[in-house]
């Protein structure tokens, strides 16, 4: 789940620049075509929940809303979300002060250590998990394996925030004798709010939407049951009540993450050079700490990794299914890459739109990722599987309905990736462009593209490797016939196939996971530098 | 959109012309005529709707209401959405100098100068004939960031005259580079133009640069053209105090206008009056040139407060006894006056009068 990560915080940074850049005609008008479209598809969850309800009317509608039923899956997701959140900030928090702040011997190796469980498709590491044991199924399992999956996304921005902040504060804090611990309490954590709270919204939008390894832990949440509901009767009203509570849920979410948005900027530290810190003595708790922290690397990378050896050697006797393998690799490859294309295209224009044009156009453009990235993408693919049947029968399980589903669902990654890139070419170089004679589109094709090259292959490969793995939209709207590699691995883990699936679990951690791991990881560092 | 018909007229013609940002007005009803081969430069504090201007005489932008004409042609007529004329700016031929140059990143410097011109074109040698006129033959094959920033701006020029445009719109064109460069640019530059033959339209918040570059300036506040003229006029005869300031160092005495002079604290003096300001109090305007040493035996007694050299110049802060004047004059340099002596000045020509402040 890394994309989020950087697609957040780059979002956040939004809005100061917004005055700075005008609008200009060198912004083809065409640009406004795919805003309407992504727009219209944003709002399709929305409506499929408003026409479901409409058709079941307003005592049907509330009969499912108001159910023991819906109050056990709220009860059951917030509880998943909390937990999970919560052991993500204790373990992000404390591991990022080991790291950062403490003379814990071998800090380099921990610091590339402790952020690579990103690496880890939260998938996998569940099948990695059923594989050893059955007991991880349920609530208390599901916490841990989550835990253990989205840590880093805590970690990595309150690591940051620890290094950038000034020591001098703490300085004074020690010097009117403040002993450690209130030192952290008062000065410390109050500056860490900013980092931790965009981790903790991160982490709870992912616990709202997360499908497939709950899944497989047997853990009943909103998505679970509503994957439930829709495979029992294909567009089922109940289906959409449950949806509707979720798409409130991850709204909520994404409100205090606009609300916070603001106050976020003035808490930056300032961008000069900083002393560095002088680091904590752990003295005693050094060997403590050590060992805790192995044990997290231990359990979040070392026993997923452990237990895909085990699968694949002990395979390497049988016969592996290679052509199922191959195929499965071609299918992924197939989605992922056309996926890739289209949404970047798509991004691309918003961010053209965005920084180019002017007036409503260009706020539309401006917000629009946030509304998407609060979209579950399981009532995503709901939604267009609702709308398509109605609308566009023919277009029911056809590729091109499920590479839909991967634009809307991946453009905030396309747009945070492509950002930067289209920031640097400033509207004067198109300008020029257009004085000196050159259509709109030639100016895009001659000027504008060239100078982007890098950011867009980039966006191109980051979004690839994130559809490599996408399983919930996939799982509803792949065509007949077409299994991926995350597909592969759920349904082999389902049935309990633990050797079966190893290999496609292990070509998943391969091709996805660890450029996901560096991506996030340089990202992270560039902001860092800034 | 209609095509519009061609009329005879100006290189650049622009009347009427406005334009708002919601409720901001920006430009009120600009009317500006730029000759075939003149160079005019918009004077203006940031905010005063210059650039505005620019854009959209180079369509970049669309103005409320007004039209702009190039070489005849109308390119822009009436509002967004209106009936009239609206040629975009991919079609209006004119060559734009933006900013820091901008040059293109990914092309070289032959590229970027050949950028406008057709395939032909760039083969016909007017691409060496352009960097030969900017002074940078040779460097075609350089990338922009292998040049310095008068470089780049330099090949920004031959990158914008190459289609031979009839009018060139340069948007402070020397902003990003430092001063010395500023200075030494601003009259090759005139002189490129002037070679080039294009009529050119310059913005820019500097009085050296516009004094420097163009044959005439006009002077914008708050979205109007203020004042038009050669920077002589526009020295010599400011249409009011701010302007005047804005022209250069200005020295500001009360007094009282009876007739053809005034009286001041520097005696009486004679005046100009060409806006017809009435007897009685006024605002006298003096240019520290007009400070001279007075003949033997005869001037005002003034102090030094300070005096600094600048090569051939010396400039001097003055004020009169009991410090109810404060003067400046620029003389020559041969024997300057110390801080704190007395010099004996008298009042060569006559004091601009404009209304009381």
């Amino acid at each position: 789940m890394a994309e989020a990560a950087f697609s957040l915080s780059a979002l956040r940074r939004r809005g100061s620049s917004a005055l700075a850049r005008r609008g200009s005609s060198a912004a083809p008008s065409w640009l406004v075509l795919p805003l309407v479209a992504v727009a219209l598809l944003a709002a399709l969850p929305l409506a499929y929940v408003a026409w479901q309800a409409a058709a079941v009317g307003w005592a049907g509608s509330a009969a499912l809303l108001f159910r023991p039923f819906t109050a056990a899956l709220l009860a059951s997701t917030l509880e998943l979300a909390a937990a999970v959140t919560l052991g993500s900030v204790l373990v992000g928090t404390a591991a990022a002060w080991l790291v950062e702040r403490s003379d814990l011997p071998g800090r380099s190796v921990w610091r590339v250590l402790v952020p690579l469980p990103l690496a880890m498709p939260a998938l996998v590491s569940a099948f990695a998990w059923l594989s050893l044991t059955p007991r991880v199924e349920g609530m208390a399992g599901a916490v841990l394996v989550l835990v253990l999956a989205e840590y880093p996304l805590v970690y990595l921005p309150v690591a940051a925030a620890l290094r950038g902040m000034d020591p001098a504060l703490e300085d004074v804090a020690r010097s009117v004798g403040h002993g450690p611990w209130r030192i952290f309490g008062r000065t410390v954590l109050p500056q860490l709010v900013p980092a931790l709270s965009g981790g903790v919204l991160l982490v709870t939008l992912h616990m709202l939407v997360e499908f497939g390894p709950l899944a497989l832990l047997r853990v009943e949440t909103f998505t679970t049951a509503i994957y439930e509901a829709y495979e029992l009767s294909y567009d089922g009203a109940a289906a959409a009540m449950l949806s509707a509570v979720l798409i409130a849920l991850c709204l909520c979410v994404m409100a205090a993450e606009l609300l916070l948005r603001g106050r976020r900027r003035f808490s930056r530290a300032a961008s000069g050079a900083i002393a560095a810190h002088a680091p904590a003595r752990l003295g005693h708790a050094t060997l403590p700490a050590f060992a805790g922290l192995a044990a997290l690397l231990g359990l979040a990378l070392g026993l997923p990794v452990a237990m895909l050896a085990y699968w694949l050697l002990l395979a390497r006797r049988a016969a592996l299914p290679l052509d199922r393998i191959l195929s499965a690799v071609g299918d992924s490859v197939q989605l992922a890459a056309l996926g890739a294309v289209l949404t970047t295209a798509v991004g691309l224009s918003l961010v053209l739109a965005a920084f180019r044009r002017r007036g409503r156009m260009a706020v539309l453009a401006e917000r629009l990722p946030f509304v998407v990235h609060a979209l579950p993408g399981l009532v995503v693919a709901l939604a267009l599987v609702y709308f398509c049947l109605r609308v566009a029968p023919v277009l029911y399980q056809t590729t091109a309905l499920l590479l839909v589903a991967y634009a809307l669902l991946f453009l905030p990654l396309a747009q945070t990736a492509l950002r930067p890139a289209v920031e640097q070419v400033p509207p004067a170089m198109e300008e020029v462009a257009l004085a000196l004679g050159r259509a709109p589109w030639r100016v895009l094709l001659t000027v504008t593209l060239p100078n982007i090259l890098p950011g867009l292959s980039a966006a191109t490969l980051l979004v690839f490797m994130q559809l490599m793995k996408e399983l919930t939209a996939t799982l509803v709207l792949a065509p007949t016939g077409v299994r991926t590699l995350a597909m592969e691995l759920w349904a082999q883990s389902s049935q309990m196939k633990y050797g079966t699936a190893a290999p496609y679990a292990a070509l998943l951690v391969l091709v996805s996971g660890a450029p996901a791991y560096w991506a996030t990881v340089e990202l992270q560092k560039r902001r860092g530098r800034r | 959109m209609p095509e519009c018909p061609i009329l005879n007229a100006a290189a650049l013609q622009v009347s009427g012309l406005a334009k708002s940002y919601g409720d901001t007005p920006v430009l009120r009803d600009i009317d500006l005529a730029v000759a075939p081969g003149a160079v005019v430069a918009l004077l203006g504090p940031s905010g005063c709707g210059k650039t505005t201007l620019l854009r959209l005489v180079a369509g970049f932008d669309r103005a409320d209401s007004g039209s702009v004409t190039l070489g005849g042609r109308p390119v822009a007529d009436g509002p967004a959405g209106g009936r009239g004329c609206w040629v975009p700016p991919f079609r209006r031929g004119i060559g734009y100098v933006p900013q820091d140059g901008v040059l293109f990143p990914h092309l070289d410097v032959a590229a970027n100068v050949g950028f406008g011109l057709s395939p032909a074109g760039r083969r016909s040698g007017r691409v060496e004939a352009m960097l030969d006129l900017v002074g940078m033959a040779g460097f075609g094959r350089r990338m922009p960031h292998e040049l310095s920033g008068g470089q780049q701006q330099r090949v920004s020029i031959a990158r914008a005259l190459a289609p031979s445009p009839a009018v060139v719109l340069l948007d402070e064109p020397f902003n990003a580079l430092d001063a010395h460069l500023r200075r030494t640019l601003c009259a090759e530059v005139r002189a490129i133009l002037k070679r080039g033959g294009a009529a050119a339209l310059m913005v820019t918040h500097d009085r050296d640069e516009a004094f420097t570059v163009a044959d005439e300036i006009a002077v914008m506040r708050a979205g109007r053209i203020v004042q038009r003229g050669t920077p002589a006029d526009f020295y010599r005869a400011p249409v009011d105090l701010d302007t005047a300031r804005l022209a250069g160092a200005a020295m500001l005495l009360d007094g009282t206008l009876t007739g053809a002079s005034a009286e001041t604290a520097l005696g009486r003096l004679p005046v100009r009056n060409p806006h017809g300001v009435p007897d009685g109090p006024v605002a006298l305007m003096l240019r520290p040139e007009q400070v001279v040493a007075a003949a033997p035996g005869a001037g005002l007694r003034v102090t030094v407060r300070h005096a600094a050299m600048l090569g051939p110049l010396t400039w001097l802060d003055l004020e009169t006894e009991g410090g109810a004047v404060a003067l400046q004059a620029c003389w020559v340099a041969a024997a300057p006056p110390e801080a704190g002596s007395a010099v004996l000045i008298e009042v060569r020509g006559d004091a601009m009068v404009f209304p009381p402040e």
